[in-house]
């Protein structure tokens, strides 16, 4: 036998290559349960044709209107990004497909990116909708400049949440990350102003939402998609929490590996 | 040569419990040896062991000379995923696909469905095939990346005997063609089957590594049933004796032989004479826990 075959060392299959074929895979699970997908998009567009489309004040504003589609859509990517890494993450553990997959000649980074990609490509499946009916039924108006900017700065905002779900994901079962996700995501959003302006809350409760991350990502995509300015607090707030929900999400990683696989 | 698995003085433990201790097992290439041992007994603590998910306390484990954790080593490793696991939404071809594209150059996935037996359920979704179905699926994924070694858990676990006879032809296809298999078992029949060595694993230990033949030659107690209206237990041989309906009689001895010359011998008046080997159950049992047979009878015969 030769060296080569010996040794054991034959290359593993490129990482983008192996990030590429999870991607396709994990889609490709989620879309087989079409309900999942329908839910993410489903929500936040009825809340808009509930919520935004009748209230002439709001719709008929290109500002107003433009920001409540930028509020919801926010939501449906906080959604969508708990829920997928939350809830999906927890389920994958459980699941003893999970240790063979670990076995594979590949690495933890080609999971993880894959998981990284389909979270985004769901968040924006949420988006899509709410684009659509803001567009067709309220007086929202973007520039493409506009557009462009705010899907950017809704997934670059997305991140401490998918860090949040995973944090969440790897530290508890499945039975306990669907109801810790759902605590979690509605005060979030409602204290963020995702469903009621900011400008509706009290003092003390707008001080409280400044601090929190949906405001802030809140702000954010507002100022991107309607050319104003985000209160100064915002990026610092975002990041701070995006340094949290990291190190939430490293130390569950690093203990479910340390109490399953040491 | 270098061993295709090497595990050297590995010790683990889970918490307060030791799953193995100070275990070393050489596997060199080309071999076929099964992996023996009741429930908890630190097989499947082995085995993941080698295929990189867990690592050792102490000892080293080394897989085609790589650290298993090394995912680049387990390029020329196949393992089976536990038939219960697989994802249910996903088409049978496609998990052949997914998993086959982890290699470099895998097996066409036509082929090893054809292989297995499995081409006219390729789209079918996994959650809807049966156990036995689910299991060849399971161990044809083991083989789809051309490995130099498998590692087979249980491979036949639940299946009837026409799919064990099946998965035992791969299997044994597999290793004709200078493949390396590793397997565990319940079932001595299928140790007895497919392996020509034998490592016989007990409360994280290594109890015995021999050839096959070699193996069942250690454990020779003969089962002596016969009818007979005195107590026979009394008979020099007997190692231990039993009560069955009636005046039925279940005699254990290592010389059957001595024993039934003995028995005709005394003049005692018998009828319905059975002789047979100790079934491979009992021999394990008997490996496992020496003395469950023969030793420990003595001890109740004094």
């Amino acid at each position: 036998m030769s060296a080569e075959t010996t040794s054991g060392t034959v290359a593993l299959r490129s990482f983008w290559a192996l990030s590429w074929l999870h991607l396709r895979y994990q889609f490709l699970e989620t879309v087989r349960v079409p309900i999942a997908v329908l839910g993410n998009l489903l929500f936040p567009a009825m809340s808009m044709f509930f919520f935004v489309v009748p209230q002439e004040s709001v719709a008929g504003n290109p500002v107003f209107a433009a920001t409540a589609v930028a509020s919801l859509g926010l939501f449906a990517v906080c959604s969508a990004s708990l829920f997928t890494y939350g809830l999906g993450v927890a389920e994958d553990r459980q699941l003893p497909f999970d240790p063979f997959v670990r076995s594979l000649p590949a690495g933890p980074g080609p999971r993880m990116v894959g998981r990284v990609l389909n979270g985004a490509i769901f968040s924006l499946f949420g988006v899509v909708p709410l684009i659509l009916i803001g567009w067709l039924f309220t007086e929202a108006t973007v520039t493409p400049v506009q557009l462009l900017a705010g899907v950017t700065t809704i997934l670059g905002v997305s991140v401490p949440f998918v860090l949040l779900g995973m944090g969440i994901g790897h530290s508890m079962s499945a039975k306990a990350a669907l109801p810790v996700v759902q605590v979690i995501l509605f005060p979030l959003a409602f204290a963020g102003g995702l469903f009621l302006p900011p400008q509706l809350f009290p003092s003390w409760l707008d001080g409280i939402s400044l601090a929190t991350p949906t405001r802030a990502g809140r702000d954010l995509l507002v100022a991107a998609v309607t050319g104003g300015d985000a209160p100064g607090t915002a990026l610092p707030v975002l990041a701070g929490w995006t340094v949290l929900f990291a190190a939430l999400a490293v130390w569950a990683y690093r203990r479910d590996e340390g109490r399953r696989f040491r | 040569m270098t061993e295709v698995v090497e595990v050297s003085g590995v010790t683990r433990r889970f918490g307060e419990v030791l799953a193995l201790d100070d275990v070393s097992l050489a596997v060199g290439p080309g071999e076929l040896v099964g992996m023996l041992g009741p429930n908890g007994a630190g097989k499947s603590t082995l085995l993941s062991l080698v295929s990189g998910q867990r690592k050792p306390d102490s000892g080293t484990v080394r897989l085609l000379g790589g650290d298993p954790r090394d995912p680049a080593s387990r390029v020329s490793l196949g393992i089976t995923p536990q038939e219960t696991g697989l994802p249910a939404t996903l088409r049978v071809h496609e998990v052949v696909d997914f998993v086959a594209q982890h290699y470099p150059s895998p097996l066409p996935t036509g082929e090893l469905l054809e292989l297995f037996g499995l081409r006219d359920l390729a789209r079918r979704q996994t959650g809807s095939l049966s156990g036995g179905q689910k299991r060849r699926l399971a161990v044809a994924l083991s083989l789809v990346g051309r490995p130099r070694v498998v590692l087979l858990d249980e491979p036949t676990t639940g299946l009837d005997v026409s799919g064990r006879a099946a998965l035992w032809d791969a299997i044994r296809d597999y290793h004709a063609e200078g493949g390396t298999v590793l397997l565990t078992s319940h079932y001595l029949e299928e140790v007895q089957a497919l392996a020509e060595r034998v490592v016989v694993i007990d409360h994280g230990r290594v109890l015995t590594d021999d050839t096959l033949d070699a193996v069942l030659r250690r454990v020779s107690v003969r089962r002596v049933v016969v009818s007979s209206s005195a107590d026979l237990g009394g008979l020099p041989g007997v190692a231990r004796a039993e009560r069955e309906a009636g005046d039925r009689q279940v005699l254990w001895t290592a010389d059957s032989d001595a024993l039934v010359r003995e028995l005709v011998g005394s003049g005692t008046d018998f009828a319905g004479l059975e002789i047979r080997g100790a079934t491979l159950e009992e021999a394990f049992a008997e490996l496992v826990t020496p003395g469950a047979l023969v030793g420990a009878s003595e001890g109740e015969a004094r």
